[in-house]
């Protein structure tokens, strides 16, 4: 067992190391969700009404708002970074040197996924901090209670990287993958807007939001934040956790030998 | 290490390093590989000879189980790769042809980065590590950024790292690729003197004929098939390898 996570700090160790080595993209990582929350949330703020809904308990302003979905941003964006990144050939040797340990694969894809985790919600707390420094703070508790919440979201999505990392075969796929995946899952989620609010325009669209799992992986992450207890979201991104993890790990099945062609 | 020294032919025969058998694989409807049979003994150097798209980078994903084949069978140091693919994969150390180096860590720490996916950590791997870098002689660059090395020395990292859990079988794939002639001969060498020192089975896969020895066992695929399989000198008898090798994957057929 002790084999097991010696691998397990090691992986976690190198990912923590190659961030360390990447100031570029951890600065990327952190202005991006920042532009919105200080330009977008801006305007956005005089042209959207929120009323009070859970788990708020009075009016809010839009930058408060758009908080969580934020920390849900960084999640997604580096869930996919960190999985696409192995479509690059030199990432992809680093995946086969990985591949050829003894231990079994679904427990060094997990150790994987834990260490491209511990780096996302790394750059969440950065990014919570400096909006605490701008005065949009949350209830302290709210910041400790947040982390499993966190964790749980940052594992279904990178699941999900690492899943679409086995179907894509070529970096240009990237593109697609920002139109067809990240932006949808963002965008159609309580990310920007309480999906009320969307109710208005289109129940449609509403119903669609309520499905995506990043809606869920959202809210779990709002209401962990003011220390509340969302069983709903909780259930529904712990199964859609689950199916991306299979997912993932059939895609990496050496069967299916989805990774042959490369290098 | 407990085989070492001098053991009798009929003996060595027993202890088999690495057996292929009846190895198949396609893409879609491209053959890949074709009835693919071998079997180096403990302790032999094998080139594998084969032009570009000959099969010997399939043949590398297969034995290393990047991914399976439901086609024949591959047995490493006693170990049926599918059926008990963790031991047979505790027995394989592999260097691949492209480089595999995180280039922002030193040598140390790649190594160590590499012991611990096979479970090696602390004093244990320290030892190891120590005493791979000195068979390549890479210790004197245990603590430079691989970033900082040139593509000789580079390999050599790779080479001492895929030694570190003592493997039995040692899998190269085109190893030399990109390096100058005296760092590929260098190379060449080594890995020679490293299958006799340690009694570790070697697959060489390669392109180039000036890196086979006379007395190395040659294996020669193209497209997918084994064309030739035996003692260098005896397949090339008194020609140059490489005309032999022309002649029997050339355009002349």
């Amino acid at each position: 067992m002790s084999g097991w996570l010696t691998a397990l700090r090691a992986i976690v160790l190198r990912e923590a190391l190659r961030f360390v080595h990447q100031r570029e993209r951890f600065l990327a990582a952190l202005v991006r969700p920042l532009v919105w929350l200080l330009v977008f949330a801006a305007g956005f703020r005089a042209a959207l009404g929120l009323s009070i809904i859970p788990p708020y308990q009075t009016y809010i302003t839009y930058e408060i708002y758009i908080v969580p979905g934020l920390c849900g941003m960084i999640l997604l964006f580096n869930g996919m970074q960190s999985s696409l990144s192995l479509v690059y050939d030199r990432e992809m040797g680093s995946m086969r040197l990985l591949l050829t340990s003894p231990l079994p694969r679904w427990w060094l894809l997990l150790c994987r996924l834990i260490g491209s985790t511990a780096i996302s919600i790394l750059q969440v707390y950065a990014f919570l901090a400096i909006a605490a420094m701008l005065g949009i703070t949350v209830p302290w508790l709210g910041y400790v209670l947040a982390l499993p919440a966190l964790v749980i979201a940052g594992v279904m999505l990178g699941a999900l990287g690492l899943a679409l990392s086995s179907f894509i075969k070529q970096l240009e796929n990237f593109a697609g993958v920002m139109n067809f995946v990240i932006f949808p899952m963002f965008f159609m989620s309580s990310a920007l807007y309480p999906l009320w609010k969307m109710a208005e325009s289109s129940t449609l669209l509403r119903d669609i939001c309520a499905v995506n799992p990043f809606t869920h992986a959202v809210e779990l992450i709002r209401f962990a934040l003011y220390q509340q207890w969302n069983p709903w979201a909780l259930l529904w991104t712990l199964l859609a956790t689950v199916f991306f993890l299979a997912l993932a790990l059939w895609g990496y099945d050496p069967a299916r030998g989805m990774i042959r062609r490369k290098g | 290490m407990g085989l070492g020294g001098g053991y009798s032919f009929a003996e060595r025969i027993d202890v088999t390093g690495l057996t292929v058998q009846k190895l198949g694989f396609s893409y879609g409807t491209k053959r890949a590989l074709n009835g693919v049979s071998f079997d180096i003994a403990r302790g032999d150097f094998c080139a594998l000879l084969g032009p570009n798209g000959a099969g010997k980078s399939t043949l590398f994903g297969l034995l290393t189980r990047l991914f399976t084949s439901s086609e024949g069978s591959i047995t490493v140091a006693g170990h049926d790769l599918s059926r008990e693919p963790r031991a047979a994969l505790a027995k394989i150390g592999v260097v691949f042809q492209q480089t595999t180096l995180d280039l922002d860590l030193t040598v140390r720490r790649n190594l160590f980065y590499f012991a611990a996916l096979h479970g090696i950590s602390g004093r244990d791997a320290a030892v190891r590590i120590d005493a791979a870098l000195e068979k390549l002689d890479m210790l004197e660059r245990a603590d430079e950024v691989t970033r900082n090395l040139n593509g000789g020395h580079r390999r050599r990292t790779e080479i001492a790292r895929s030694l570190i859990h003592a493997p039995e079988v040692l899998l190269l794939d085109e190893p030399t690729v990109g390096l100058d002639a005296a760092a590929r001969r260098a190379i060449t060498e080594h890995v020679h003197s490293l299958s006799q020192s340690e009694n570790l089975t070697v697959l060489w896969a390669t392109h180039l004929t000036d890196e086979i020895y006379p007395d190395d066992r040659l294996v020669i695929l193209h497209r997918g098939q084994i064309l030739a399989d035996g003692i260098t000198s005896d397949i090339a008898q008194d020609r140059p390898v490489a005309d032999v090798f022309l002649d029997m994957t050339g355009t002349k057929s």
